[in-house]
């Protein structure tokens, strides 16, 4: 298990590799559909400092309002491929190291990736409660009105987050190694010539 | 017989039968999980997931919170006897399902296609999804599914035959298709999957039935033996894969495949597989005036 706090620089995030598994203490901003459509339409400058060597984690949350302050009930990741079309812009638009979320993304991420410097994460899909627990503190949430509770854009600290390196900034990706391992078994099975 | 009960006590039930749906597993899947983890490798990616998972589920029944954030598409299916009104009980369960929201046993789902705006309260156009029954019970029976986006999202359907899977018009046409639509999924459906495969019918009612699959115990069979069989044979195959828990690699790719047929059009041969995730939210309850049963 690998600790990597947050914010981080290049150099740590070009050490990991496909494979390694990592423990993720720190700042990181939640954002999925609407946010991904607005970072690249609009640019916000309003978010920049929060995204800026950080990590973007794909996840609509459930959040709950204690007094003034918000509490994290479930925040498992969400399908990350959804994002493909923007995320090789945002992650270079906001200068990200990361990207965390669920099921892998596309060769333009892993494009970017590799020539920006960051990984992709994948989390454990539907572990909501483990993960909400992890979440320590909100700083901040954007556009909360307009999006609604799991579009908008939080700003939490994590600790002890588990996730797993399935998309390195070498170009290496499991997604790849295992539907490719995965599609000769169903050849065989169907009886498809390869 | 009439059934005379009270609007609240059947708002009530319904509202604790989405918090159990949301927070709590059916034994028969935490047996399916458990029985996973003890067949993946020591120190493997996949067991660490299966563990994860177990973990996760034990915490939420503590906390009584969310499973998983997404709460999904909340489809019931009810049995009702006769006389009691259809459009009553759809109102008690939108009030229970908004209810459940503010209770954050449910995240507020339900998104117009056309402004974006969601809801905030999981009710709108078709949402929550009921399908109504009629039976010969002195009683109410509800049954209830969470079905997640993720999965939702690698379901699909196919028309056979099927020329680039070499898929014809019979059971050996489906093994095809059930086999290529999970190895499209992948790890996104947040697997290991049950698989609801729905054989005939049209494009909406052979999905319907993929779906209805659901509803069975994951350890139970097909009381048609070529079914079961296939159903099995499915299963073993399914997991020779190696896609694995999340798509990390491993022996557990698929927990059940369960299917159901109906008759076809002669001009039309579809198969519909749905896919759930692991965490499959199932529940069910029997209500009466005097008592609420739940599975
Ligand atoms: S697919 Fe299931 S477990 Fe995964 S995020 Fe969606 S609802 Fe949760």
């Amino acid at each position: 298990m690998i600790d990597l706090t947050l914010p981080i620089d290049e150099k740590s995030i070009r050490k990991l590799k496909v494979g390694d598994e990592v423990s993720l203490n720190g700042r990181l901003v939640t954002g999925r559909d609407a946010a991904h459509d607005w970072l690249v339409k609009e640019r916000p400058d309003s978010v920049r400092d929060f995204l800026k060597n950080t990590m973007i984690y794909h996840c609509g949350p459930v959040v709950k309002k204690r007094g003034n302050d918000w509490e994290f009930v479930a925040a498992g990741p969400t399908t990350s491929i959804r994002e493909e079309p923007y995320q090789g812009t945002v992650i270079q638009e906001y200068g990200l190291r990361g990207v965390i979320g669920k099921g892998g993304m596309g060769p333009q991420t892993l494009k970017a990736l590799e020539a920006n410097g960051a990984v992709y994460l994948h989390a454990i899909g539907g572990l909501a409660t483990l993960i909400a627990e992890s979440v320590v503190k909100v700083h901040t949430v954007f556009k909360l009105e307009e999006f609604g509770v799991p579009e908008a854009m939080w700003v939490i600290d994590v600790r002890d987050f588990p996730a797993v390196v399935t998309m390195d900034s070498h170009g290496g990706s499991l997604h790849e190694k295992i539907f490719r391992h995965s599609d000769n078994i169903r050849k065989k099975l169907l009886h498809i010539d390869v | 017989m009439e059934l005379d009960f009270q609007d609240h006590a059947f708002r009530a039930a319904v509202l604790e039968l989405i918090r159990r749906a949301s927070t709590d597993l059916a034994p028969d899947v935490v047996q399916a999980i458990q029985t996973a983890r003890e067949n993946e490798d020591e120190g493997s990616a996949a067991r660490g997931v299966l563990s994860a998972i177990l973990k996760n589920i034990e915490r939420a029944r503590e906390k009584s919170t969310p499973i998983c954030q997404d709460t999904g598409t909340n489809i019931y299916v009810v049995s009702l006897p006769l006389g009691i009104s259809m459009r009553r009980i759809e109102k008690l369960i939108r009030e229970a399902t908004r209810e459940a929201t503010e209770k954050v046993y449910l995240r507020p789902n339900a998104v117009d296609p056309v402004t974006g705006k969601n809801s905030g309260d999981n009710t709108g156009v078709l949402a929550p999804y009921i399908h109504f029954e009629e039976w010969d019970e002195p009683a109410i029976a509800v049954k209830l599914l969470l079905k997640g986006g993720g999965c939702e999202n690698v379901s699909t359907q196919y028309a056979l035959p099927d020329v680039t899977l070499k898929a014809d018009r019979n059971l050996e046409g489906v093994y095809k298709t059930v086999v290529d639509a999970v190895v499209k999924a992948q790890g996104q459906g947040c697997a290991p999957g049950i698989l609801g495969v729905g054989v005939g019918g049209d494009r909406s009612s052979g999905m319907m039935l993929a779906k209805k699959q659901f509803f069975r115990r994951l350890d139970d069979s097909h009381p048609d033996p070529e079914l079961a069989r296939l159903e099995s044979r499915l299963l073993k195959d399914l997991n020779t894969l190696g896609i694995g828990p999340m798509g990390f690699g491993g022996k557990t790719t698929a927990l059940a495949v369960k299917i159901g047929v109906a008759h076809r059009l002669p001009a039309s041969y579809f198969v519909s597989v749905a896919y759930m995730c692991w965490a499959d939210r199932k529940h069910s309850m029997r209500f009466t005036p005097d008592e609420v049963i739940y599975d």
